[in-house]
């Protein structure tokens, strides 16, 4: 369970999120969606202890997370941001073997190793795991991000638009995996991401915000509805049951 | 070859420029000769081995290939806090007259502004490398210019005993240091042996490392007072050399093609050694001293520097 309560966040004089407060429960995908400057980025940073809140409470697990040491909730809580630029000269395999860190201490043993193999065969990036980063693609790169997060092997993990810069085929490979390490692994997911039909089609709850406040909440089916979604992005939405799924048209 | 195997290599080629310097046309009075160049080539390994160690690490918290400690004014501010000393306490105080207790003093006031420096610098949040070089320059220039602004106020004879007693070169190696240097170094790298295990992490940038669990504030906080220690003895041992430390940390990472800090430092250290003692070696026998050691750096990692920045500017 990932519990906000009563969190706000100013940058400078600027309120980001103001007096925010959900639970997330274990063993979903909850995406968070709305327009740019939300807030939500903000939102899943402090959610990962990598900005501190001005005001309210976290809890993951039950346990406050500026209680917890970091080297402890690295093992239970992995985050993977938008921007992740690395200047360093690293191979996808060494990349992944990163993700390891917080139970080895950079001193990897056979155990380390074997989730290491299990994380690129999962992003099925078997073929490029001695080549460079930099020799990457886009996508390539953030699927071996992924796979570093997979190595890590936490309870909750939480993206920041994991589907950047990666085509079709890709972003649906990767909202599978997502789906598997919840429904086989019994993961937590939050993710933060833009495109609303991966999230209405992948997502078990939504939480949709704006201007720093949560507009709606609740399960994927709920939010996707014309009306919430006009609230939130102010233009005019045609939602469709398609195989059963809800599916926005949103093209003019 | 592998970037074990050049590490290797490099270290051979260290040790012997070392053992060249030493015994190369030792002739006269060898009792007398002898101990002087063991320990210029002692306060020269030290000096090479802190400037490459202290860089790697800044470059690493820094997140960029372009600021050193140098760069940033903190050999400039040690000589500055030389140069308020004699002008508060005078030439003839104990302060002064024992190099030691004045070299401890320098190091804490070094320590101390590296915790400002952390407070103000690395605090905020998205800083930018352009941002963090201007501040440098001007530090640097203003630290200079006060440096020398103090040194006209001074009595010209106290002066001159001072400059010689602190403001050290490679020509000039200030020996009292020697021993008190090699007992700090070691200190420092023990310290540092409690933090080695987070760089590798570090470099993958603040979000990643704070992801994996690195309580990151507290990291770079005493990995910056390990870099302002280190830049103090360098200083104090041989004087300030800007540009060493950005040339051999980047050939280092050129060379060695690895992330790992652990090979990356000991290439860079044993490459700063190269440069210093196979440097001054032809300084001494082929210039005969018409030129000086730092100039010969100074101009290579000169040029180095502005084609980092052009690079740089290309790549953005």
């Amino acid at each position: 369970m990932v519990n906000i309560m009563n969190v706000s966040k100013k940058y400078n004089d600027k309120t980001v999120l103001d007096d925010i407060s959900v639970d997330i429960q274990k063993g979903t995908i909850t995406s968070f969606i709305g327009p740019n400057g939300a807030g939500k980025s903000t939102l899943i940073s402090l959610v990962s202890r990598l900005i501190a809140e001005d005001d309210g409470q976290i809890k993951v697990g039950g346990e406050n997370i500026k209680e917890v040491k970091s080297e402890e909730l690295a093992k239970k809580l992995s985050i993977l941001k938008q921007s992740n630029a690395i200047n360093m000269k690293l191979t996808v395999r060494e990349l992944v073997s990163f993700g390891r860190f917080p139970y080895s201490k950079g001193r990897l043993k056979s155990d380390d190793w074997a989730k290491v193999e299990e994380a690129i065969d999962y992003m099925e990036l078997r073929d490029m795991q001695h080549k460079y980063l930099d020799e990457l693609s886009g996508g390539q790169r953030q699927r071996a991000h992924i796979a570093m997060v997979i190595a890590q092997d936490t309870e909750y993990i939480l993206l920041d638009e994991p589907l950047n810069n990666l085509d079709m085929r890709h972003s649906v490979q990767i909202m599978k995996t997502l789906r598997k390490l919840v429904d086989e692994l019994g993961k937590t997911i939050l993710l933060v991401i833009h495109d609303i039909n991966f999230a209405s089609c992948y997502s078990d709850n939504i939480i949709a915000l704006k201007d720093g406040r949560i507009v709606k909440q609740g399960r994927a089916c709920d939010v996707i509805d014309e009306c919430v979604l006009k609230e939130i992005y102010d233009m005019e939405f045609n939602v469709q049951n398609i195989n059963d799924q809800r599916i926005c048209i949103y093209f003019d | 070859m592998g970037y074990k195997k050049k590490t290797i290599l490099l270290a051979v080629v260290a040790v012997f420029l070392a053992v060249l310097y030493i015994v190369y046309d030792l002739k006269g009075n060898i009792g007398y000769v002898l101990p002087r160049r063991i320990i210029k080539v002692v306060a020269i390994l030290i000096t090479g081995a802190a400037i490459a160690f202290s860089t790697t690490i800044f470059m690493t918290i820094t997140h960029n290939r372009i600021l050193t400690p140098s760069v940033m004014g903190l050999d400039s501010l040690y000589l500055l806090l030389q140069t308020v000393m004699v002008f508060i306490f005078g030439s003839g105080s104990f302060v002064l007259m024992n190099s030691n207790v004045n070299y401890l003093i320098s190091i804490g006031c070094m320590i101390l502004f590296a915790l400002v420096l952390f407070r103000f610098l690395f605090r905020g949040e998205n800083n930018s490398i352009y941002f963090l070089l201007l501040i440098g320059i001007i530090l640097g220039t203003f630290f200079s210019s006060i440096t020398s602004f103090m040194q006209v106020l001074i009595d010209p004879n106290e002066f001159m005993i001072a400059q010689d007693r602190m403001f050290a070169s490679i020509n000039n190696v200030n020996g009292d240091l020697v021993y008190v240097s090699i007992i700090l170094f070691v200190l420092i790298s023990l310290y540092f042996l409690r933090f080695y295990k987070y760089l590798d992490v570090i470099g993958l940038g603040k979000d990643q490392a704070i992801n994996l669990g690195v309580p990151y504030d507290y990291v770079v906080k005493h990995l910056l007072v390990i870099v302002a220690m280190l830049t103090s003895i360098a200083t104090a041992l041989v004087g300030p050399i800007t540009f060493l430390g950005l040339l051999v940390v980047n050939v280092s990472y050129e060379f060695l093609k690895t992330f790992r800090h652990s090979y990356l430092i000991l290439g860079s250290v044993c490459l700063s050694i190269i440069a210093l003692i196979g440097g001054q070696f032809i300084v001494e026998k082929i210039f005969t001293f018409q030129t000086t050691l730092s100039v010969i750096i100074n101009f290579v990692g000169g040029v180095y520097f502005i084609y980092l920045l052009l690079k740089e500017n290309k790549s953005w």
